[in-house]
């Protein structure tokens, strides 16, 4: 068996179970927060409506608002009981006798209380505003309130996806101007905008890849080669397309080995799939020789685009020989990462692929008039498209922000970005290179993120001891045991949008745990003691899984 | 540059540290040939906050917003009225900036959310378990037509002509790449849904079948006959909702039999949005478990004791499975599933029953009134909120005529299929709780005029 | 009976022509805690090297594989209910599958118990 090859091992720590200093279990700010199934009942709602009686249709009558309570299941009084049934018994027959006869359990709250409640739980979160989120391959960058604004015009949020195109010629033209721009960034031939988010548009890409291969005749092309140093969701995505990933060795100086990719190059390999700048934080210096290498071998190539904040209005994919890449607006173009999501992946094309993209896209016609390219025009013009990846257009809403970042940079202002995000990283790695190992620094310098091992740790001291640390100092931790080619790997991503301020207050944090590290503090196990909650049992998560409430009834 | 806090001190600073003259000393691993010397040409330059906003607000005047006439459009997004509060505390900077909550110590709040959102999610479909949340409702199916691969060890997938034509599309785009066979047949505009012919179609060598409940054309069926057709042959029920608030009234795809109930969450808290970002919702039977794709949120203790919430199973997921995961998806739609969850507390039982029933009633007024439109008859006699109308002509170009006189009418189908075959004489009308007496009376006159 | 090693870190008991496997205690210690296991079921073929079982920590996934080609007589279902038995007894009540020894020769070039352990050292 391959053994936890990235050296991950949760341990919980020591602690002694909790006895509060105060009734409410609340210490000032921080405040608990039970679960809405234990504070609110099926009775309550925090939302008021107005029906209108058919007879209104008819041109009279009264209105009346239901207000929260009174029960749908009993009917009140109306003042214009002209031989209508009772609200609740209208239209009864058009539900096919399908009516729900049992309760769902749903707990309502009214407004006051909803408010504090997301509003408690908000205050249990760490976020991009609070402080620096150094997390390597997110690109946690500020997310800015402009963004935020232009989304929700109505003339933008309030529209439906399948209006008539007439009526929504300023939507198609931003999702048309924020395409123009990311293909000349990019210095690629088009784009595809529906993708939903990074994964999303990864498998866009390899789709694209597959579609063009079996256009030729070259179908029976079954590999895709991925370096060693990959995210997990290459050779996912790779084996969901059909393929079976074959693995690219990686030089001690962290880049592809091309002479081992040379090597194994043959008319098996429909592709490759290589992330520039790569996991380690390094520009991959051979590139444009490896893409040569693969189009000579009859295959493609497919960049992962989860570092393009490195490069960004300075470096063109497109010039490296990149027949595919995919963008995460929500990583360089500082669309909100909310959560968890959503993302959105739009993926740029070299002109050897373009015809294969998926549906639909946005076209701008002679007249300068904009036109949705879906399924029933695919005929013209567009019948080599693999298909269709989601249901309407894409993730307007990001795309409005992103447009509105873009705009607020401009060519020179992303130079900027990508020019500040790099010496960020580098200004780290230099300041933490005597007290944590950085296995690639004596090579030269390193792109927008810093990789560090926990060599030099004592024993019994991990990687995941120092994050846990890292929390109490206040600040989220780095990306950890990731890339797997590192042990103990941690992955520093400070972004552009940090001041020299947080840095050195954050390098002077790190140094401080990294020394206890070094020298052995057993107190490093039981961390966190100053957060919300201490180490939490992801064992008894996993081995008992306890996904919704248990009391809710079952229906 | 109003984004970038380092000053140029801060920079020269910087670079004495690194021990490097310049940044571009930074890019020296970046080929000369790839390395541009400027900013890349054909692109403006920074423009000030001022300057975007205008330019953002001219794109958004040329749309006609869905609240500014008569808005009677469906098939698979809802326009229905999202409390104001939701908007305001997805804001919140803790929870608009924040991360995926890999770190469950300093991320309680979003994952007491999920585990929160998974319970009503479950509990609406009517199913045992439910995850994080997925991409939308499209990319759901077809997880779900993977994920009844990976459980039945069959490859062949029957889909209901029923179902949302985007949604079949994306299915039968996908299974090119997975090799499961996919049958799937166009609706025909009649009264009765392929109910039948489905059942029949189920074979020994089926995965799933998929259905949407109420399905394309506002139909809906009692599906527990078809739930035990599939099950007596070994295949799992696969049921599509698009429209949640149907459930406030209906009885759930979970309670007549459904294996996997996906669906989109997007008319709850999130908005039309032009199709995007949505909200697909998973919910399925605990035995699956392991076989869901997506982020699963789980309740545990921490080391004093105290209950908390953390990311699990987590081994199905990419990241650790590489090429045998269950799905390659990373991101969910969080912030979406979270506005989602905000505005069902919100409601609450009381308030989606009564939700889900002034729908339905406004609906069957307009139906009622738009069918006393000389040639305008109703082909759908049961739905919930959303029926067809056939027409005596092509409805795409009556639609047109509509948005001039500025009422957004419905979806032609003959948009949604462009074949023909007496489709293109079909519109879906979707009728919300926003749709006042009002706009049914000037939707009324105005379809009058443009068919006389 | 001996009990014979493999580079992969499984241990198989061969007793004549049938043989017990499991994973080594070292293993069980790298893994961290073990949430879920998936043994072979009877009647199943296995190849050496073959993949046999699935077992999961929290934060990992790995293959189990078949230190010999044969046919499975019996998977330890009491592991699957409670994967913590690998973790607290891996070399002995934690095993995962029992099976018929197609070729005995197969088991020439396994590692015994003292060249195991100067394996495990190596890797340090």
């Amino acid at each position: 068996m391959t053994i936890n090859p990235s050296g991950w091992r949760p341990e919980m720590g020591a602690a002694e179970a909790a006895t509060s200093a105060t009734w409410t279990g609340n210490r000032a700010l921080m405040l608990e927060e039970p679960l809405i199934f234990e504070i609110a009942g099926t009775d309550t709602t925090g939302v008021d409506f107005e029906q209108f009686l058919p007879e209104l249709a008819r041109g009279g009558g009264s209105r009346e608002a239901t207000g929260g309570g009174v029960s749908p299941l009993h009917p009140s009084t109306t003042a214009s009981g002209s031989g209508l049934p009772p609200r609740d018994k209208l239209g009864e027959d058009r539900l096919a006798g399908l009516q729900r006869s049992a309760p769902i359990g749903l707990p309502g709250l009214s407004e006051p209380e909803a408010v504090r409640h997301y509003t408690r739980l908000s205050r249990q979160n760490y976020a991009i505003d609070l402080g620096l989120f150094p997390l390597g391959s997110c690109t946690m960058k500020h997310n800015p309130r402009l963004n935020e604004k232009v989304a929700r015009l109505p003339g933008f949020a309030d529209l439906h996806p399948l209006a008539p195109v007439d009526t929504v010629q300023g939507a198609l033209e931003v999702i048309h101007q924020l395409g123009h721009w990311l293909v000349i960034l990019c210095g690629m031939h088009s784009v595809a905008m529906s993708p939903k988010a990074g994964a999303h548009g990864e498998l866009c890409g390899i789709l694209a890849i597959r579609a063009a291969l079996e256009a030729k005749g070259e179908g029976h092309r079954k590999t895709i080669l991925v370096p060693e140093s990959a995210h997990g969701t290459n050779p996912a995505t790779a084996a969901f397309a059909g393929y079976t990933a074959g693995t690219i060795a990686v030089t001690p100086d962290g880049r592809v080995d091309l002479a081992a990719l040379e090597a194994r190059l043959g008319p098996d390999v429909a592709g490759v799939m290589i992330t520039n700048p790569n996991t380690c934080g390094l520009f991959e210096r051979d590139m444009k020789a490896i893409s040569d290498a693969v189009h000579a071998a009859g295959g493609y190539v497919y960049c992962d685009g989860a570092n393009f904040n490195a490069i960004v209005g300075r470096v063109r994919p497109g010039d490296l020989g990149v027949d595919a890449m995919h963008i995460n607006l929500h990583k360089t173009f500082s669309t909100p990462h909310g959560g968890g999501g959503p993302g959105s992946g739009p993926v740029v094309f070299s002109e050897a692929l373009s015809p294969f993209a998926p549906l639909p896209f946005v076209e701008k016609t002679a007249d300068g008039a904009f036109r949705l390219v879906e399924e029933e025009t695919v005929a013209y013009g567009h019948s080599d498209s693999f298909g269709r990846m989601t249901a309407f257009h894409g993730q307007m809403g990001m795309f409005t922000r992103a447009l509105a970042y873009i705009l607020s940079h401009g060519a020179d202002g992303l130079r900027q970005v990508s020019g500040d995000a790099v010496l960020n990283a580098n200004y780290l790695l230099r300041r933490l290179e005597d007290l944590l190992d950085a296995p690639f620094a004596a090579s030269g310098p390193c792109m927008h993120e810093a990789l560090f091992s926990d060599k030099g740790f004592a024993e019994g001291i991990s990687t995941l001891d120092v994050a846990k640390a890292l929390i109490d100092e206040g600040f989220h931790p780095m990306t950890v045991y990731f890339p797997l080619v590192v042990h103990g790997a941690m992955l520093v991503e400070p972004t552009e949008t940090e001041s020299k301020a947080t840095l050195d207050q954050f390098v002077g944090a790190m140094r401080h745990v990294a020394e206890r590290a070094r020298a052995g503090d057993e107190s490093l196990r039981s961390c966190p003691v100053e957060a919300p909650r201490r180490r939490l049992d992801e064992t008894r998560a996993a081995r008992q899984p306890q996904l919704v409430w248990r009391d809710r009834e079952l229906k | 540059m109003r984004y970038l806090p380092l000053t140029d001190t801060d920079r020269s600073a910087m670079l004495e540290v690194i021990g490097v003259s310049s940044i571009e000393d930074l890019f020296t691993d970046v080929p000369e040939a790839a390395r541009r010397s400027g900013p890349i040409a054909d692109l403006p330059g920074h423009a000030s906050e001022m300057a975007v906003e205008r330019h953002m607000a001219t794109l958004a005047a040329k749309n006609l917003a869905a609240g500014a006439a008569p808005f009677f459009l469906g098939a698979g997004a809802y326009r229905h009225h999202v409390p104001a509060s939701v908007d305001h505390l997805i804001q919140r900077g803790e929870f608009l900036t924040s991360y995926t909550p890999y770190q469950p110590e300093i991320a309680q709040g979003m994952l007491q959310v999920l585990f929160e959102f998974q319970t009503q999610v479950a509990g609406l479909y009517g199913c045992e378990v439910a995850n994080a949340s997925m991409y939308d409702g499209s990319t759901a199916c077809w997880e779900a037509v993977s994920m009844a691969r990976r459980i039945t060890r069959r490859d062949k997938a029957v889909l209901s002509s029923g179902l949302h034509p985007h949604y079949a599309s994306v299915v039968r785009t996908m299974a090119r790449f997975t090799a499961d066979e996919v049958s799937y047949a166009l609706p025909s505009l009649s009264p009765e849904t392929d109910l039948e012919t489905l059942a029949a179609a189920i074979g020994e060598d089926t995965s799933c079948v998929v259905v949407q409940y109420p399905d394309i054309l506002g139909r809906i069926d009692d599906l527990a006959p078809l739930a035990e057709a599939a099950h007596a042959r070994g295949a799992l029920l696969v049921v599509v909702v698009t429209e949640p608030v149907a459930l406030g009234a209906m009885r759930s795809p979970g309670e007549m039999g459904s294996d996997i109930v996906v669906g989109e969450g997007q008319a709850l808290g999130v908005g039309l949005q032009f199709g995007g970002p949505y909200l697909g919702l998973f919910a399925t039977r605990e035995k699956f478990v392991r076989q869901m794709p997506g982020r699963l949120c789980g309740e545990t203790v921490d080391a004093e004791g105290k209950r908390g919430f953390v990311l699990t199973l987590s081994t199905r997921e990419q990241h650790i499975r590489r090429e045998k995961a269950t799905s390659n998806i990373c991101t969910n739609s969080g912030l979406c599933a979270l506005a989602f969850s905000i505005h069902m507390t919100l409601l609450g039982e009381k308030g989606l029953r009564a939700l889900a029933q002034v729908n339905h009633a406004n609906a069957c007024a307009a139906a009622e009134r738009l069918t006393r439109v000389p040639g305008v008859e109703l082909v759908t006699p049961r739905f919930f909120n959303e029926f067809t109308l056939r027409l005596p002509c092509e409805t795409r170009p009556v639609v047109r005529a509509l948005a001039e006189r500025g009422v957004l009418a419905g979806v032609s189908l003959g948009r949604l299929y462009p074949d023909g075959e007496g489709r293109e004489n079909g519109l879906v009308v979707a009728v919300t709780e926003t749709v006042t007496p009002e706009d049914v009376e000037v939707y009324a006159s105005a379809i009058e005029e443009v068919l006389a | 009976m001996t009990r014979y090693f493999t580079a992969e870190h499984e241990w198989i008991d061969a007793d004549g022509d049938t043989a017990t496997v499991g994973i080594t205690d070292h293993a069980q210690s790298q893994l961290g805690d073990i949430v879920f296991i998936e043994v072979p079921k009877p009647g199943v073929v296995l190849a050496k090297g073959g993949e046999a079982a699935v077992v999961e920590s929290v934060k990992a996934a790995s293959d189990v594989y078949s230190p010999i080609g044969g046919t499975v007589t019996e998977g330890n279902t009491a592991i699957e209910d409670d994967p913590a038995l690998v973790n607290a007894d891996a070399e002995g009540a934690g095993w995962f599958f029992k099976l018929t020894i197609a070729d005995t020769g197969e088991l020439d070039g396994l590692m015994d118990e003292a060249a195991y352990r100067d394996f495990v050292d190596s890797l340090a």
